[in-house]
């Protein structure tokens, strides 16, 4: 993976540099030894790796404002990070960066109940709010499998997804509003304790932008009740074909579960070994189909997908009959990556999403790139919104694996482009899927994205080598070029 | 005025481009239902969107439309319905409000952000925007997003876009979420409240497990509604629970579901304001138990009436006989730091002179203008419609 190329007139400045910070933050949160910054070379992608040139770590929205000023003054680049759990490098340091880490913004400052929404630094865990709420009756719903790790600042950042957003939406739809720092050091806040602030939707587009755009540094999120009662089933088939058939009827039926997940065979036995959740393991696809709501619309749709479930093949179906039940079927579907992660050496997780009615002949494809590539893929996917995450099984040891894995990797996503989809569902482009963004987007379509990152950062300090292929100057970017020269319009109707 | 009809994508670019050559503003309209909402707008050219019209794909069970921009939004709603569907943020009808007959368009409820009392659970326009394409202020046509809900592949321009009234961009083609329509709909009326009393029983339904997806106060008729959809065994056991959790709040009554449709399509619709022609009517937003403080602020300044909608995060005012149409006591009785009040109808004069949409803070009015100016560098797209100089 190439990214630009480190200034190294920067690098020969570290020592002022770090001097300089320490003006704005106390000595210890300044970290310049070689040790200490190797603690931050990788995120959860970590075939890449580089110590950045220092990294910072402040507690006040004022000193991040600060950093940020003097980072723009001095033309210092600098790469944001959370909790460091990014499968796509986003928190990947540079060479000539400095690694603005956000660990310390770690308090709920409000929960309001009345408002329902909680107030939080954005280092504060995703869990933490659910848990901080969860006496009260309330939780924070979208839960990536990274939850107990991962931060809501990282989440906004990614606009983060989990096995509940069928249902309850992604980061996007439950953030209310942001504190964000902009690299020239202002602060702005964008929406509030209410809803749809008016001017542009500065909020939606800084959600999921990857710390391109500006540094947050405060979080209002809502909080919604927890539901009266949920179950879980599992519903086992012969191929996959029959489940994804079967997800289609649900949805055609009225029916949006509160989590709908497949696992594939290989997934399954890997997870079942693991776990011993009590999945088929004969089946050759399984179902996870949590309902949640009152007991009385839990019965009523538990029969009903029942039913749907047997008409399209299934073979087996179990319910749980209580909470530990229920937790543990999904105990295996959470612990599917280090479940894979035992019976292979390395494995690389993808992530794209497809129109759901594409999934036998993305799965089938798979399977034939998988052969031809030679390395082993276990399936799992959150079958509700077609977000897939195939398992690639390597051994990075073997030379060249990682190579063939990172292939295998990029030709699953063109197939999920080439049928409808999209590159990332919810891990976010980083520098993984950087070099595939014009796969999907035209140079039209990705100039325009360009646009609006100078509109937040002209000198393109923040987080770059990041999301975009290619770099280019704002001043280039900014022309207003016009091609058909001075044609009237000849073809136009006038009334 | 010259009026500019394109009849594809391409003529659409070519137009625009030739307008930002000549830095000749437009003005873009669809169906022109909302051409009252938002600031005046006195373009050199109307560029009429029409031909961009048409359901292009509509999958059910993938919860997905695309359709043209100037699809009327009555016939996708139609074609919803016979797949039992619908749009869950509720795009509200207006009309009345700004006197027109026009068709609304899918292109106007995404431009507008529109949303409805289900705000308050499934969101507005913007959450259900899933892509579109569309030609910027250069002349350049460009897409974002996709057909998929699950995407975070580049900046989320769908967000951007929604809310941003024409200028940014004029969009062509729009990919929504579709949601199954509800089967069964109760509405459980409060009778007799106060606002902070009304606001109190609010607050305590959305704080259980009852998946309220409405809660409005009607002042005039001392009437708090509380609406629940879903699965009819499901809705049952909801109404229960929550009858029984509010009766301390005094009478409750449980209407069905043709009655209950009723009463939400006259909130959706303000249509306690319907009879008031002369009045200014703003739609503030706060957080919900800070509406009736603003409410009992205001009282003393202005001649005025409300209702509320979100819980009381929305409060709808009708202001009579002030020369600013009540902007400045609206905006100074606003929460620090939040709130946002816009003027959703007046005359055109009224528009021209006070901000229609809340004034943004400096910083946040620079970077707002730069993030205009990146797709409309010209700034030839409905100039001013949202703010005096973007």
């Amino acid at each position: 993976m190439l990214m630009p190329a480190p200034d190294q007139a920067t690098i020969a400045r570290r020592r002022d540099i770090a001097t300089d910070l320490r003006r704005i933050v106390p000595s210890e949160a300044v970290i310049e030894g070689e040790t200490g910054r190797r603690v931050y070379e990788s995120d959860g992608l970590t075939a890449y790796r580089q110590p950045p040139l220092l990294a910072v770590l402040p507690e006040t929205t004022d000193q991040v404002a600060a950093i940020l000023r003097y980072c723009f003054r001095h033309r210092i680049k600098v790469v944001p990070r959370g909790a460091g759990t990014s499968l796509s490098g986003g928190a990947l340091p540079l060479a000539d960066g400095v690694l603005l880490g956000m660990a310390k913004f770690n308090h709920i400052r409000e929960i309001d109940l009345a408002n329902r929404c909680v107030v939080a630094e954005p280092g504060v865990t995703n869990l933490s709010i659910s848990n901080a709420v969860s006496d009260a009756g309330f939780f924070y719903a979208p839960d990536p499998s990274s939850q107990i790790a991962c931060t809501i600042g990282g989440n906004v950042a990614e606009n983060s997804g989990g096995v509940h957003c069928l249902k309850y939406g992604l980061t996007t739809n439950n953030v209310l509003g942001i504190e964000l720092v902009t690299i020239e050091g202002d602060i702005v806040r964008l929406g509030a304790k209410g809803l749809d602030s008016g001017g542009y939707d500065l909020l939606g587009v800084v959600t999921g932008s990857e710390g391109l755009l500006g540094v947050v540094t405060e979080v209002t999120v809502r909080i919604l009740p927890k539901p009266a009662a949920a179950r879980a089933m599992l519903v086992g088939f012969p191929a996959s074909e029959h489940a994804g058939s079967c997800v289609a009827a649900i949805i055609a039926a009225g029916i949006i579960p509160g989590g709908m997940e497949m696992m594939d065979k290989a997934a399954i036995n890997a997870a079942e070994d693991f776990v011993a959740a009590g999945y088929p393991r004969d089946a050759g696809a399984l179902l996870i189909i949590e309902l949640d709501g009152p007991p009385a619309e839990i019965a009523h749709l538990l029969e009903r997908v029942e039913s749907i479930a047997r008409a399209n093949g299934a073979d087996s179906v179990r319910v749980s009959s209580n909470e530990a039940e229920r937790l543990l079927f999904w105990a295996g579907r959470k612990a599917a990556f280090p479940a894979v992660g035992r019976i292979s050496p390395d494995y690389y997780c993808v992530d794209g999403t497809i129109p759901r009615k594409k999934l036998s002949l993305v799965l089938t494809r798979m399977n034939e790139l998988s052969a031809t590539i030679g390395l082993r893929v276990a399936n799992v996917f959150h079958a509700g919104d077609g977000n897939l995450h195939p398992l690639i099984l390597y051994d990075a040891n073997k030379p060249g694996e990682l190579e063939r894995a990172e292939q295998l990797g990029a030709e699953i996503l063109r197939l999920c482009v080439a049928v409808g989809g999209v590159l990332t569902g919810e891990h976010g482009v980083g520098v993984e899927k950087r070099d595939l963004m014009t796969t999907m987007f035209s140079d039209a379509d990705l100039n325009q994205q360009m646009r609006l990152k100078c509109a937040f950062d002209a000198e393109g300090l923040l987080n770059p080598g990041k999301v975009f292929p290619q770099l280019r100057r704002c001043a280039e970017l900014g022309r207003l070029h016009v091609h058909h020269g001075e044609t009237p319009f000849p073809e136009l109707e006038r009334f | 005025m010259s009026q500019l009809r394109p009849a594809d994508p391409l003529q659409l670019s070519e137009a625009i481009a030739q307008c930002a050559l000549r830095r000749e503003t437009v003005e873009l309209v669809a169906g022109g239902s909302k051409r009252g909402y938002g600031r005046p707008v006195n373009a050199a050219h109307r560029l009429d969107l029409s031909a961009f019209a048409g359901i292009r794909l509509y999958e059910p069970e993938e919860l997905v439309l695309t359709a043209g921009a100037a699809t009327e939004l009555g016939k996708i709603e139609t074609e919803l319905a016979g797949a039992r569907q619908h749009l869950a943020f509720e795009p509200p009808d207006w009309r009345h409000l700004w006197r027109s007959k026009a068709a609304p368009t899918l292109g106007g409820a995404i431009a507008c952000n529109l949303s409805g009392p289900r705000r308050l659970r499934d969101g507005a326009a913007r959450d259900h925007h899933l892509g579109f394409q569309a030609v910027s202020g250069r002349g350049e046509s460009f897409k974002s997003g996709g057909r998929v809900v699950k995407n975070v592949t580049g900046y989320d321009l769908s967000k951007l876009i929604a809310g941003s009234f024409g200028t940014l961009a004029a969009v062509t083609e729009i990919t929504v979420k579709t949601v199954p329509a509800p089967e069964e709909t109760a509405t459980l009326l409060l009778k007799g409240l106060g606002d902070s009393a009304a606001q109190a029983a609010m607050t305590a339904a959305l704080a259980g497990p009852y998946e309220v997806s409405g809660a409005a106060h009607l002042p005039g008729e001392r009437l708090t509604l509380l609406r629940l959809e879903g699965h009819a065994p499901s809705v049952t056991a909801r109404r229960d629970a929550l009858v029984a959790l509010l009766a301390g709040f005094g009478a409750i009554e449980s209407v069905d579901n043709d009655t209950s449709l009723v009463h939400w399509r006259q909130v959706r619709d303000a249509m306690p304001f319907a009879n008031l022609p002369e009045h200014a009517i703003w739609r503030v937003s706060v957080a919900p138990s800070a509406g009736p403080p603003l409410v009992a602020a205001l009282s003393p300044e202005l001649d005025f009436q409300h209702f509320y909608d979100w819980a009381g995060g929305l409060v709808w005012l009708a202001v009579a006989g002030s020369d600013d149409g009540g902007a400045a006591a609206i905006r100074a009785a606003l929460p620090e730091n939040s709130g946002h009040a816009t003027l959703l109808r007046a005359g055109e004069a009224l528009r021209e002179r006070v901000a229609v949409f809340q004034p943004l803070p400096g910083a946040l009015a620079t970077l707002s203008a730069r993030v205009k100016a990146t797709f409309d560098p010209a700034g030839i797209l409905n100039p001013g419609r949202m703010y005096k100089d973007v």
